[in-house]
């Protein structure tokens, strides 16, 4: 591991490994050796071209070769959406798929969606209510949230939905079960909700 | 996670020579399931083929005016389909009970099929397990039991199919269609698509190796009033305790099918002459024979009064 000795290191700085090889763990036996193979795909509107371990998950892509560590590694199995980014205008778990899936894509994540001095209209939304404490899973969240909301005004329906052929309303309820993928172990649950009505239009 | 060499494939039967050809490869379309597994060293491929560029990824109507949902197909873009909402809503109704947003956008019509039970001795590497491990035997069989099959399974193996979809294709008379090495095409009725566990629980579908599912068909819209409960120890993002898919027409004959009760999606025909009579005699009959253990006896109550909330539901 290399590890930056000038001031200001970011943990960026200190997650590059040298070479970039995703942590597996190498047991006697038969075993493929690692395989090497290249990808571009767009991130956050700029054109990146990896050669990458296969293992290597989009996540780890993300955080470890591209220093792009706002989208989180929480339970590494899909189960918390820690790690949720937005692909081709979806959102998925990044560590649930591999990067090498992903020839020509689209990723936009938390650092594409806005900047300090130009915040999201859901990130300054989380910051007026609050909706986090450690902070964890908030790349998650947001992410997850902003194309959760694209899912809801184009359509799509949920399992809070009362009616498969009518356009689902934008309710508690719905919101609730669309964000179910995203766990917050600190439960600023409610905070979470309040922001999201609010960049919803709910209630107002 | 093992290494593993990669390549995308470029035509269905190439795909499958190249599969049943290689010790060791396995398709990978969503991923969902599959990297969750390698993570684990569950599934060790030494080669992925990557099935995503195949193009079976459209919904389309069949000659006898029921559907042809391609292999690629999300559950997302599944439940969304237009024919889906309003023919089959059974199935739109069980897509949206299963997973999270998230997964749903990657997961696969063929993969949700496809994906592995959730036992947790299946899950955990340092247990025996049949499945995993065959010969290895059965940690669930006296074990912490809640989650796992009441009827169908084996001494090797309690494990459950944990898909929803699946419970609503059962019910709706699925064919799955697939293609092998040769470029012969075959079509499956779900009923016999998965395997019992038998002595051979790692052995799940009757697909043989290479073998590789381009196409789910539903009959055309039977009608009726199509409803699917979930039953699960919380109100979202959790696999079923017991799921129950039901089509009930308005002279009270119809279909059902039950999830979380075996190792793949339930169905007795002959006991939905019972139907008309109510829940009970219902499931008594499709339950008939059940071996539940110590943890999921509640099962089989649960089952019959879920089957009454949704026969009342579908009444009302």
């Amino acid at each position: 591991m290399k590890i930056s000795k000038e001031e200001g290191v970011s943990r960026g700085d200190i997650l590059v490994t040298d070479p970039p090889i995703g942590g597996a763990t190498v047991a006697p036996g038969a075993q493929a050796p690692p395989a090497a193979f290249r990808v571009s795909f767009e991130v956050n509107g700029e054109r990146r071209d990896l050669t990458l371990d296969t293992r290597t998950t989009l996540l780890d892509a993300l955080r470890e070769h591209l220093r792009l560590t706002g989208a989180k590694k929480g339970c590494d199995h899909g189960q918390c959406g820690a790690c949720t980014v937005i692909v081709d205008g979806r959102r998925i778990n990044s560590c649930l798929t591999l990067a090498v899936m992903h020839e020509g894509a689209k990723v936009t994540t938390i650092e594409g969606l806005g900047r300090p001095d130009r915040l999201h209209p859901m990130q300054a939304a989380f910051v007026k209510f609050d909706g986090y404490q450690c902070g964890y899973c908030t790349p998650g969240q947001i992410c997850s949230a902003v194309a959760m909301l694209d899912e809801l005004k184009t359509g799509l329906h949920s399992h809070a939905s009362e009616s498969l052929t009518e356009r689902p309303p934008a309710t508690d309820a719905e919101l609730r079960e669309r964000m179910s993928g995203n766990i917050c172990r600190c439960g600023a649950y409610s905070n979470i909700q309040e922001a999201i009505r609010e960049v919803a239009g709910v209630g107002t | 996670m093992r290494a593993f060499s990669y390549e995308r494939a470029t035509s269905p039967v190439a795909a499958a020579a190249k599969a049943a050809a290689t010790p060791g490869a396995r398709f990978i379309a969503g991923g969902t399931n599959l990297l969750d597994l390698m993570k684990l060293e569950i599934e060790t491929p030494t080669h992925l083929i990557d099935v995503n560029g195949l193009g079976f990824d459209r919904i389309e109507k069949t000659d006898d005016g029921g559907l042809r949902i391609g292999a690629l197909v999300r559950n997302t873009d599944l439940a969304a389909h237009e024919r889906v909402r309003r023919d089959y809503g059974l199935l739109g109704r069980a897509l949206l009970a299963g997973a999270s947003g998230q997964l749903r956008n990657k997961a696969t019509t063929a993969g949700n099929l496809l994906q592995r039970t959730r036992c947790p001795y299946f899950y955990d590497t340092q247990q025996p397990c049949n499945k995993r491990a065959p010969g290895s035997g059965c940690s669930a069989i006296g074990g912490v039991s809640r989650q796992l099959a009441v009827l169908g399974s084996s001494p090797s193996c309690i494990a459950t199919h944990p898909s929803d979809m699946a419970v609503a294709m059962r019910a709706l008379d699925a064919v799955v269609e697939t293609v092998d090495a040769k470029g012969a095409a075959r079509a499956i009725p779900i009923a016999d698509f998965h395997r019992a566990p038998g002595d051979t629980p790692h052995l799940e579908t009757v697909l043989n190796p290479g073998e590789l599912v381009t196409a789910v068909t539903l009959p055309k819209p039977v009608g009726g009033k199509q409803v699917y409960r979930k039953v699960r120890d919380r109100a979202s993002y959790a696999f079923a305790l017991v799921s129950v898919g039901a089509i009930v027409q308005e002279d009270g004959s119809g279909r059902v099918a039950l999830g979380g009760v075996a190792h793949k999606p339930w169905r007795i025909e002959a006991a939905e002459t019972e139907l008309p009579r109510g829940a009970k005699p219902v499931i008594d009959r499709m339950l008939a024979g059940a071996e539940p253990t110590h943890d999921n006896a509640f099962k089989v109550t649960l089952a019959e009064r879920t089957l009454a909330g949704v026969l009342a539901e579908a009444r009302a």
